[in-house]
């Protein structure tokens, strides 16, 4: 099977008048389509760079990324991106924010309208089709913002921590909505997060990263049982622990 | 909604409504109690009336004037100048304030210049102008246009650059351009800030055309007002002064309603 994205010996620096900020060194890693990919590390480490990276807004400065066997840029792989807060727009209503996208991308037509309003449908908004953002709850937004991206029917989905705005009772549960929406709809993700709870939860395999500059410590691959399919379910499953202390060891391990 | 309202919740509304209209009529004797002790200081002769005015006396001078029709020609010709330069402004603060946004270095380069010439006293300028542009209505607009654009244009570049920077990655995100960012974002996030500039516009605009007036006019509130003094009419100029506090307060009610239109689409 051929991998939607690739990282080979990728490097990256920030640079300011102060001086070079290495943030990524060394990077290789593949992801298969349909795959549910979480990585993790210390603050700071550039997970969010690794994002912006395979998204085209930032260009490595070293080293290949390839999406569907082809470099990045000029792809044309339809990446959504989902970001830490919502950024639904308050002079939109929630409709049109989560036609933001087709709208730029001038593709909105019958049937992307259709698709979103049945998306908002299955996940309980199309009630507030017509409201302003601020009727939402937290958890309710989150998915606005998911739809939204869903809405461009993104080949590669990139979730940058968008969990962390909420609190944790809604945290878990628009945890366990939105892993199974991409469950369901076969999306291939990947999904950096500082907790590992949810990395374990949601992820197909874990990628843990080091210190800045951000080498690949170690990829966890994780199986869990049949009986354990949604990540609530996940939390309870005996390996959920074993699988937490590895990670946690790695993370604490120097080098 | 729910119309059977409770207890408490029409109490409330009752006592609002009475704070809002002892408020109201809390103003409207002030104002009658200054222009009652105005009035009788100067019937009494406690004020001097060929100095101080009166508003019996501002009033038959306003009357006499509308006689021959020639106090709606100063107030519409002030109103017309001040209504142009303001939407000069509003239109050239706007576009400048974008074009600095999309280029970042032009900006920069711009800077020094924009700060110098905001903080430079326009009246200064305005022999200048009379020189260049003639003793004319344009000389007028272009003093009042130049009273406000800078610093509307320094306000606005300064609220586009505090754009929540995600929500420019959003659109990055969902394969917007440029374009994209400045009409799905800029714009509409900005609306507030236009308004709450066009307040402030609005009043230097006032004060630039009074200006040009003073020095470039044969008519208009401000020509008014400087020929009153030279004629020692007092009338005149109190008469024009309190037509000019009136106008700004239109002109603040109308920019006013048209923030609330806004805010409720």
């Amino acid at each position: 099977m051929e991998p939607v994205l690739e990282f080979i010996n990728v490097c990256f620096s920030y640079h300011s008048p102060d001086g070079e900020t290495p943030a990524l060194s060394g990077i290789s890693l593949s992801v298969l389509p349909g795959e549910f990919i979480a990585v993790v590390g210390p603050s700071g480490c550039g997970k969010t760079t690794l994002l912006s990276l395979i998204s085209g807004l930032l260009r490595p400065e070293s080293g290949q990324i390839r999406l569907f066997g082809k470099p990045c840029g000029s792809s044309g792989t339809n990446i959504g991106y989902m970001l830490q807060k919502d950024h639904l727009f308050e002079w939109r209503t929630v409709y049109d924010n989560v036609l933001l996208g087709p709208q730029i991308r001038h593709s909105l037509n019958q049937e992307t309208e259709t698709q979103v309003s049945a998306m908002l449908d299955t996940y309980g908004l199309s009630a507030f089709k017509d409201s302003p953002p601020s009727a939402l709850s937290g958890g309710m937004r989150q998915r606005a913002a998911l739809i939204r991206t869903l809405a461009l029917e993104p080949d590669l989905l990139l979730l940058d921590e968008p969990f962390s705005a909420l609190d944790y009772q809604t945290r878990l549960e628009v945890g366990d909505d939105i892993g199974g929406i991409l469950r369901k709809e076969g999306k291939t993700a990947v999904l950096v997060t500082h907790d590992l709870a949810e990395a374990i939860t949601l992820a197909d395999r874990v990628i843990i990263l080091s210190h800045r500059p951000a080498r690949i410590k170690k990829i966890l691959s994780l199986h869990f049982g049949e009986e354990f399919d949604t990540p609530l379910k996940r939390r309870s499953a005996p390996c959920f622990s074993e699988y937490f202390d590895k990670i946690w060891k790695e993370l604490k391990s120097n080098g | 909604m729910d119309n059977s309202l409770s207890v408490a919740q029409a109490r409330y509304l009752k006592a609002r409504s009475r704070h809002k209209r002892r408020i109201l009529a809390g103003q409207i004797l002030l104002f009658f109690l200054f222009v009652g002790i105005w009035e009788l200081t100067a019937r009494t002769g406690l004020l001097n009336d060929f100095i101080f005015s009166s508003p019996s006396r501002m009033v038959s001078c306003f009357l006499s004037m509308t006689k021959d029709f020639s106090i709606f020609g100063h107030i519409g010709i002030t109103l017309a100048e001040t209504i142009g330069s303001f939407l000069l402004v509003m239109a050239c603060g706007i576009l400048i304030a974008m074009i600095l946004w999309l280029f970042p270095s032009l900006a920069e380069l711009l800077d020094p210049y924009l700060v110098m010439l905001n903080s430079l006293p326009k009246s200064a300028m305005a022999p200048v102008l009379i020189v260049w542009l003639g003793n004319n209505v344009k000389t007028i607009v272009v003093a009042a246009v130049s009273v406000a654009v800078f610093g509307s244009i320094m306000t606005l570049h300064t609220g586009f650059k505090e754009v929540d920077s995600d929500k420019v990655k959003l659109i990055y995100t969902l394969g917007g351009r440029k374009r994209d960012v400045l009409l799905k974002v800029l714009v509409p996030s900005s609306v507030p800030l236009i308004i709450n500039n066009m307040k402030v516009n609005i009043g230097l605009c006032l004060v630039g055309v009074i200006i040009g007036e003073f020095l470039a006019a044969d008519k208009g509130l401000g020509y008014l007002i400087i020929y009153g003094s030279q004629v020692f009419k007092m009338d005149i100029v109190m008469m024009s002064i309190v037509i000019l506090c009136i106008l700004s307060m239109g002109f603040y009610r109308l920019i006013s309603a048209l923030e609330k239109h806004v805010r409720k689409r």
